[in-house]
């Protein structure tokens, strides 16, 4: 913090100043959606320009499609982040949830498939509150809890592996699951749809909800919330549930998009995730970003990787562009920040 | 104060006990665990691992994490294999190497330092980038045809020993590490900037260029690691040391260094290398994969920091029953 609130002034003037500084992130990531768009469109442009082909429809609907399921889990790591925290268990959590989901279907191939999806959720759900009793009443900062549940919930998965099959196949899984996958309504494919609902009803959520309201609070001053009587811990271990159920649906539609499930299914997933979410404004601080913005850094993410293949350049670039994605956003909103900063002072100084 | 260092001390007791006891496990396990042969696989198998603890240590006390380390171990072991597969001679390839691993730190220690950003982020993003530069340089190739000086280097132990030529390297660097956390000027500056950074800079402390040459010193230690990974599975692969960030972080914790930063010893953070060597030999005893293994490391991971939380927490509601009944 480079502000020049030194100790020798009055309160007031103080929390004035902090007050400025609160609201500074908001437009921080208002401005960085913007851009976003922009960047994006420019991408479109170009390399629209070198392969007309990326143009179409057919290949627009490709992108989406992809991004569907990292967008469902990236809303959730957005309500962690929001909090302050950080949830590296993601693609873990997807890949636990996947492979059990798979494998019920494997074994009980006539059970309805509402009881498979809500299996799947729940497991989520369960290994998120896991992780939020870790961070929120175990006091264990989110970085160590979610760094050692990553490998504590793939181990699981290798547990389960080696007790089951080490592989699910799409010709063991009844076709109805499959479906969900590539079904269509209205002419849209049901993981887009999905995906935007979900989008939508957490957006919403996180707007106009009292708790989410009290998330944006926890995540800008998390002394300042606990003293207005926010239930701190609380929401932090809703945050990381959320997140967890979320997975598992994740998880649920990844066994069904890639029909071709292992225990290693979805490692790495967290990089793409965090570098979706950092991408999309949300503030690595906490407390300031919006679901419109994770889901718009998933779809620029989605779009690159779209473009690496039309444009024949090798995949192994991916996960650099993924780092240098996720350093490059975070580097933008120091100056962005900092512009910001300068600029307001100097407006408030000519008044 | 007095009380913090006895907690400290009974923090290392614990951990001596619990050697003792994973020792003696091993050794009921299998007649074989105490052999030397077995000592020097155990110790081999670590060294990395145990090398990339030391910064770790320095740069946790200082309230910083560098996540990326298992990372640029891959990228710099794939650039000395690449400069051997084209022809350089293998000090110069060891070099160039050691100076790609200083120059990834220096690139995470400007971001901190620089742009006052979090260490956490800086080096979850350049975990995906260095991995990714190590896929970009040598795509799924491997490079394996290494002089035999060198996988001798790596595979076989001191002559009349069973100690591996790792084992010495980590022994100076244990030494070197000791008196600069412990017994130098900068050791105790680390302690100040990790309990409070801001009276560290106000005591004149330049806290941003420790920082910056602390993550250098993690950057060159982990080329150093990518040597002696290449040379004892003679193989430059972009995946080399995959996930022993979470190794390293455990480690560190495990033996007793506050995540939040400003407590820890060295001599903890040894005896947890020799602690998780010791469990994974068990593991490897008995028949459980890796892929398992690291299950076991990661709830090792998160007891370290819940273990004592929870034993504090114990300790208050003791100390406040006893105030209690004293004034009733």
């Amino acid at each position: 913090m480079s502000m020049s609130t030194t100790s020798q002034e009055v309160e007031p003037a103080k929390q004035r100043s902090s007050m400025r500084q609160a609201r500074l992130p908001a437009l921080v990531s208002r401005v960085r959606e913007l851009g976003l768009l922009i960047v994006l469109l420019l991408i479109i442009v170009v390399v629209g320009i070198q392969a007309p082909r990326f143009l179409s429809l057919d290949n627009f609907e490709q992108i989406l499609l992809s991004v569907a399921i990292i967008a469902i889990v990236a809303v959730g790591e957005t309500l962690v982040v929001l909090t302050r925290n950080v949830d590296l268990s993601v693609g873990s959590m997807v890949g636990v949830t996947a492979f059990v989901t798979a494998y019920f279907f494997k074994e009980l191939p006539h059970t309805n498939l509402l009881v498979g999806i809500l299996l799947g959720c729940a497991l989520g759900l369960l290994l998120g509150i896991i992780n939020g009793l870790i961070v929120s009443l175990g006091r264990v900062p989110a970085i160590v809890a979610t760094l050692g549940t990553l490998y504590v919930y793939r181990g699981l998965v290798f547990v389960i592996a080696s007790h089951t099959t080490s592989q699910v196949n799409a010709s063991d899984v009844p076709a109805d699951y499959l479906a969900l996958a590539t079904t269509q309504i209205l002419g849209i494919p049901a993981l887009i749809l999905i995906a935007a609902v979900i989008a939508i009803i957490v957006g919403y959520f996180l707007h106009a909800s009292q708790s989410g309201r009290q998330l944006y609070a926890v995540g800008s001053n998390p002394d300042a919330a606990d003293m207005i009587g926010i239930r701190r811990d609380w929401l932090v271990f809703w945050a990381f549930a959320a997140s967890g159920l979320l997975c598992g649906l994740a998880g649920v539609l990844w066994g069904a998009r890639f029909a071709t499930v292992d225990a290693t299914n979805a490692t790495g997933l967290e990089l793409q995730v965090i570098a979706a979410v950092v991408v999309g404004g949300v503030n690595i601080f906490g407390g300031s970003g919006t679901i419109f913005g994770a889901v718009l850094g998933a779809i620029v993410l989605g779009t690159l990787q779209n473009a690496l293949n039309i444009l024949n350049i090798s995949q192994f670039w991916l996960q650099a562009l993924y780092g240098a994605a996720i350093i490059g956003a975070v580097v933008l909103d120091a100056f962005i920040t900092r512009w910001l900063r300068r600029t307001i002072l100097s407006r408030r100084k000519k008044v | 104060m007095k009380r913090f260092k006895s907690l400290l001390i009974t923090w290392e007791a614990l951990l001596v006990v619990l050697l003792v006891v994973s020792v003696v496990i091993g050794s009921v396990l299998s007649p074989f665990f105490l052999s030397g042969f077995n000592f020097y696989e155990i110790m081999s198998n670590i060294m990395e691992i145990a090398i990339m603890a030391l910064p770790m240590t320095l740069i946790i006390i200082a309230g910083e994490i560098d996540l990326s380390v298992a990372s640029v171990l891959g990228l710099a072991s794939v650039v000395l294999g690449l400069l051997w597969q084209s022809g350089h001679p293998l000090w110069f390839a060891i070099g160039v190497a050691l100076l790609v691993g200083l120059a990834a730190g220096c690139v995470n220690g400007l971001l901190v330092t620089r742009l006052a950003l979090p260490s956490l982020v800086v080096t979850i993003g350049t975990l995906a980038l260095y991995r990714g530069l190590a896929y970009v340089v040598l795509g799924d190739q491997a490079v394996s045809n290494f002089p035999t000086a060198f996988t001798n280097f790596g595979f076989s132990p001191i002559p009349g020993t069973e100690i591996p030529w790792s084992g010495l390297i980590f022994a100076i660097l244990v030494i070197i590490f000791v008196v600069m956390l412990h017994f130098s000027r900068l050791g105790r500056q680390l302690y100040a900037i990790g309990n409070n950074k801001e009276a560290a800079r106000f005591s004149g402390i330049n806290v941003s260029r420790v920082k910056l040459a602390l993550f250098m010193l993690s950057g060159i230690i982990a080329a150093l690691a990518a040597v002696i990974f290449t040379a004892r599975f003679s193989s430059a692969r972009p995946d080399n040391a995959l996930g022993f960030e979470l190794e390293v972080v455990t480690v560190v914790l495990l033996g007793g260094v506050n995540i939040f930063g400003g407590r820890g010893s060295l001599l903890g953070v040894v005896l947890a290398i020799f602690i998780v060597a010791t469990l994974q030999s068990i593991f490897g005893l008995l028949n459980i994969s890796g892929d398992i293994q690291t299950l076991a490391i990661g709830l090792l991971l998160i007891l370290s920091v819940l273990g004592p939380n929870i034993a504090r927490r114990i300790q208050v509601v003791i100390a406040r029953r006893r105030l209690v009944a004293g004034s009733s």
